[in-house]
């Protein structure tokens, strides 16, 4: 378990980083937490031969109440999301997501941009961060850019944030919904990633479901949000019978990952399960 | 007894454990000491066309990179159980090369090493050895491995087989199969297990040309046997120029009892290079070379009479030993686990057939509990499922079925149909404290009330039998051993009354520095503080068979026992001389000897520095209080109990939640109660990791899809439920100490209690059975094609 032999640059902004990233170019990667990649250098699935730690960059860390939305840092730590009261309040399904990831060492260490920008298929966040209707900032040697969550997971381990960019931060609306929002995991039980993680911010007036978003992670190549099961909650009385049903649309029409521990079918399954439960546990 | 032996004293060994000041092999770093990184085959069977180390050879650090034909003129590590076909045909053994030049034979088979100044530079340049494949068909399972034209694991052992086997009488058990009132039939897969040991294999060779000895340092169960195997049998060295030391080792469960191919390769190559090398497994080598455990394909069949009464049980397994054999794979299947099959019950008429096979995988050798899970699992599993579909309480079935008490002293040992003679048992006890203590009839009451509610709930009943405290060196001698199966002990009293015990048992966790401990303290009325307990050490210890079939306490502790009273009855002439009266006016209690009836005494460790000041001894009397002692016991120690397992399944997921898991044990005397506590829950612990969760699987081209803890589950603590244990106490009648063992029973009694609860709570949507791991999918899968 020795990783290759590499290069290690430690940045201390932004800037430097990006310079970094373009003076090394391919031979670079980007170091956070390390919970992803360095477990991968160790197995050697990863030789990257250079690495820009943004570990120091005070910039990138911390959760700010902006009003209309909170600021996430990239470098803010899965435990510091789980922990945090502003984003228990208004982002649920954010602080439960960080929560069930891994345990408390991943939590300490992992950060959420390192998490997004590695979009496994199997990670928690993304079901949530499309839930929330997130907005994600990258910036690159040309400047800033932000991308809505729904455009962010292009692909298996694929974002929008190209070779040379930074993911620097994550913006969470601060709506009804996303206070009233909750993300359920069901885990495999050797990784303890889930088989279904599926989030739901949801308002409703009178037991009425006026709007809802649903995102499913660790069901699909990438995360998604599943219309289907939006469009049929949506103007509903929450009652078990119309969760169920709107649950029941849960990834239809879309292809869903299997490996030799888990088919196609369970996962679909699960994924209707808990998509009924976590509308009956926000739609209460 | 004194007042030491039934304490709950706190593990002495836990400071430097909890505290990581312990030793274990990779710890040790001796000067010049260069490091192995070996290359392992990425495939299940190829044909090994080429090897190039030309690259590797010539990078940085490198010393030299060895290759399996530099180990030609070495046969290999051969099996230490010979198991003979039914015919008589000799068993098929290949040995297992230290580095294989024809073809690899399982994932993570050893193709060359590469040895290097640093453990670093040794895995760079493992990446340039270049191996030529020649790919091959892969048959990865036992039945499977049988059929006609299966690929051949071995060229010349033909059909993959290594014996056939069979045990009992099967004129009597086909008889009492086709009258019977009742079958209950199960095929049943006990699915492979990786053993899992926290600390990886670690060796480091070091050979000493000055005085032309070797010193093998390894995290082993065992390492005199390891010694003697790798000595007479594997390099042919001079046994008394060889020292292998293993001290503290981060546990075993089985996985390191047995004589690694690695092991040799570091003492080999120590002396070709002049230098120590140490290797650690990487855990991902773990997971391919640790022997793994059961994997058992079965078909059981028992039948009852109208009474409910057992008539007879049939079986049929086909073990899968994998690629080679290892130290004690032939005996698991056949000698512990044919000769289980009796169970706790009075069936009359027993048998078994066997086939051990070899298949493309890992090898397969004892994993806690070792052969008698796989016994306990099958009989367990029928006795639930012969319940329900009788329609008696699993409880009452088996009480109807109970072999009745018996002490071994005023009512004989128990001879069973398959060989075995138990000691002494009282099943009907277990069972009765396992009832109350989980309020049997309220909470039948309450499963009826959760499936009112769409709940299942769910009990499942273990009652099993275990043969440990291995064993009779005569009995497994006629079996095929080949070895003794003895323990030794030597107790060497200091001259200030402190005293240093030498065993041959090992602990790689036990606590046998406190158990040991305790015994030897309390029956010489000394201090704990007084009694250092050493293993792991050639050089020190005289002779040792080592820890595994929970034998430490019964064999090793029985040795103990012996050397202890040597000790006393030589201090005991020392104090007469000192106090100038006769032993035999002599009473020994609180560390002294004191003359009956007055208050002249000498204490203990007033004897033992006469013992080594012996000034005025008189003539005939040695110097010195030093003795050694060899016990071989008469008889296998027979624990028992019943265990109870309560769960909930959740219809919508599959998902299986252990909520109260009861453990009634029965381990005879006990020494250290919070110990055999200890050792009790972390053997439900693995039970339960079994039947939930556990399970290492090959696919059809022989990949190893379970290699990492990404994909093989292991139980964590969230996992479990407080354990409930207690224990009954039958005494071993053949042992001094009465003693049976507690280190496999957790684990052999949970599995099968588990899995019954699971099936009972699902019995009312149309589950029978269900196949371990009962993972969320799989569970869910039995109740969707139970109601479709
Ligand atoms: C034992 C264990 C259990 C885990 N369990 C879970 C789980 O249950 N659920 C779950 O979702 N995850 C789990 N994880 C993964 C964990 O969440 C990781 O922390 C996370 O995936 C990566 O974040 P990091 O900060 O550690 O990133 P790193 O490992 O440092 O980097 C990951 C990748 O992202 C890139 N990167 C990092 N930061 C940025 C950035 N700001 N901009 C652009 N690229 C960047 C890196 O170059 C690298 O390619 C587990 C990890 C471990 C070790």
């Amino acid at each position: 378990m020795i990783p290759a032999a590499f290069e290690y640059y430690r940045a201390s902004s932004v800037d430097e980083a990006l310079a970094l990233m373009q003076q090394h170019g391919e031979d670079a990667k980007v170091l956070a937490g390390g919970h992803s990649l360095v477990p991968a250098m160790k197995l050697r699935l990863a030789t990257p031969e250079k690495l820009i730690d943004i570990g120091g960059i005070s910039g990138l860390q911390g959760i700010q109440d902006r009003g209309d939305h909170i600021a996430i840092g990239a470098l803010t730590t899965h435990w510091q999301l789980e922990s945090s009261d502003l984003v228990q309040q208004k982002a649920s399904a954010l602080s439960q997501a960080a929560g069930a990831i891994g345990d408390v060492q991943v939590r300490n260490r992992g950060t959420i941009g390192g998490a997004l920008a590695h979009a496994d298929p199997a990670a928690d966040y993304p079901g949530a961060i499309l839930a929330l209707n997130a907005t994600l900032v990258i910036r690159g040697s040309g400047g800033e850019r932000t991308v809505a969550a729904s455009g962010f997971f292009t692909g298996l381990w694929e974002t929008a944030v190209q070779d040379g960019e930074l993911l620097t931060e994550i913006r969470i609306p601060t709506d009804a919904a996303n206070a009233n929002s909750c993300y359920l995991k069901f885990p495999q039980p050797a990784s303890r990633y889930p088989y279904v993680g599926c989030a739901v911010a949801m308002t409703t007036s009178g037991g009425t479901c006026s709007d809802v978003r649903v995102g499913f992670s660790g069901v699909g190549e990438s995360a998604f949000r599943d219309s289907g099961v939006e469009n049929a909650m949506r103007g509903q009385a929450v009652s078990e019978a119309s969760a169920k049903f709107a649950g029941d649309q849960a990834t239809n029409g879309r292809s869903v990952l299997s490996d030799w521990s888990v088919s196609e079918e369970y996962r679909r399954a699960m994924a209707k399960v808990f998509a009924k439960r976590a509308l009956l546990q926000v739609g209460r | 007894m004194g007042k030491l032996i039934g304490e709950s004293v706190k593990r002495v060994e836990d400071r430097r454990f909890t505290t990581g000041t312990g030793q274990y092999t990779d710890d040790i770093v001796l000067p010049r000491m260069t490091h192995a990184h070996i290359v392992r085959s990425h495939l299940a069977h190829a044909r090994i066309r080429s090897v190039n180390t030309a690259a590797a050879k010539s990078a940085d650090g490198v010393v030299t990179v060895l290759t399996g034909e530099d180990f030609k003129d070495i046969g290999g590590v051969p099996c230490g159980w010979q198991v003979d076909f039914k015919d008589g045909t000799t068993m098929h053994e290949p040995k297992h090369p230290i580095l294989v030049a024809d073809k690899v034979r399982h994932v993570g088979d050893a193709v060359a090493v590469v040895i290097a100044e640093t453990k670093g530079q040794a895995r760079d340049a493992a990446e340039l050895v270049e191996v030529d494949y020649e790919e091959l068909p892969v048959v990865t399972d036992a039945t499977e491995a049988l059929k006609a034209g299966a690929p051949q694991v071995h060229d010349d052992l033909p059909n993959n087989m290594v014996f056939d086997w069979e045990l009992g009488d099967q004129g009597a058990t086909d008889t009492g199969i086709a009258n019977a009132h009742h079958v209950t039939k199960l095929e049943i897969r006990n699915q492979r297990l990786v053993p899992n040991a926290i600390e990886p294999r670690s060796y480091i060779g070091d050979y000493d040309a000055a005085r032309d000895f070797y010193t093998l340092y390894t995290s082993s169960q065992n390492p005199h046997v390891i010694r003697l195997l790798m000595c007479a049998f594997v390099l042919e060295l001079p046994e008394h120029k060889v020292r292998v030391v293993s001290r503290d080792v981060g546990g075993g469960f089985g996985s390191k009892i047995y004589h690694y191919t690695e092991e040799a390769l570091v003492i080999w190559a120590s002396k070709q290079i002049g230098r120590p090398i140490k290797w650690t497994a990487e855990r991902s080598e773990s997971f391919v070379t640790d022997a793994h455990g059961r994997d058992h394909n079965t078909t059981a069949e028992m039948g009852f009479d109208d009474a409910g009464k057992i008539t007879a049980l049939r079986v049929r397994t086909d073990a899968n030993l994998g690629a080679y054999l290892s130290t004690f794979s032939t005996c698991i299947p056949t000698y512990l686990h044919g000769t289980l099959l009796q169970g706790q019950y009075t069936t009359p008429a027993i048998h078994i057939s066997l086939n051990a096979v070899f298949t493309n995988t890992t090898a397969v050798d004892a994993y806690r509990g070792a052969g008698r899970p796989e016994a306990t699992y099958l009989i367990e599993r029928l006795m639930d499922t012969a319940a329900a579909e009788m329609n008696i309480d699993p409880a009452e079935l088996r009480k109807r079925n109970f072999i009745p008490p018996f002490d071994g002293v005023n009512q004989p040992g128990y001879q069973t149909q398959v060989a075995l003679q138990y000691d002494s048992g009282n099943y009907i006890a277990a069972m009765e404290k396992a009832l109350e203590t989980i309020g049997y009839q309220d909470l039948r009451r309450e499963q009826e009330e959760a499936r009112k509610q769409g709940r299942y709930l769910g009990i499942g009943f273990s009652s099993y039998i275990e043969a440990c405290g291995i064993a009779p060196s005569a009995v497994v001698g006629s079996l095929g051993a080949r070895a003794g199966l003895f323990e030794s002990a030597n107790i060497r009293v200091q001259p200030t009354g402190k005293v240093s015990v030498y065993t041959g048992s090992h602990s790689h966790g036990q606590g046998h520095e406190t158990t040991f401990a305790q015994l030897v303290a309390d029956n010489l009325g000394i201090p704990m503080e007084n009694v250092e307990i050493v293993h792991g050490d050639t050089e020190q210890i005289p002779f040792g068979m080592g820890t595994y079939g929970s034998r430490s306490l019964a064999v090793g502790g029985s040795a103990i026992s012996r050397s202890l009273d040597k000790v006393k009855e030589k201090g005991a002439k020392i104090a007469a001389h000192l106090l100038e009266a006769s032993v035999d006016d002599l009473d020994f209690a609180d560390g002294k000897w004191t003359v009956r009836g007055t208050d002249k005494s000498k204490a203990f460790d007033e004897v033992s520095l006469a013992a080594y000041v012996p000034h005025n001894f008189p003539e005939g009397m040695e110097p010195g209080i030093e003795f050694n002692s060899f016990y071989d016991p008469a008889n296998f120690t027979y624990p028992f109990g019943t265990h109870i397992a309560v769960v909930e399944v959740d219809p919508d997921t599959g998902t299986v939640t252990l909520q109260r898991f009861v453990a009634v044990d029965d381990v005879g005397n006990i020494i250290n109660p919070m110990i055999v506590d200890g050792q009790i829950q972390g053997g439900v612990a693995q039970g339960v990791g079994q039947a939930l969760l556990e399970s290492a699987n090959y696919d059809e081209s022989g990949q190893f899809s379970t290699g990492t803890y990404m994909d093989y589950a292991m139980p964590r603590a969230d996992d479990l439920p407080s354990i409930e244990v207690s224990q009954n106490v039958t005494p071993c009648p053949h042992n001094p100490l009465g003693v049976k063992g507690c280190g496999e029973a957790g684990t052999i009694g949970a599995t099968p209690a588990v899995v019954n609860a699971a099936i009972d709570a699902l019995r009312p949507l149309g589950v029978t059975d269900l196949e371990m791991p009962l993972s969320p999918p799989r569970v869910w899968s039995a109740i969707q094609q139970a109601s479709a």
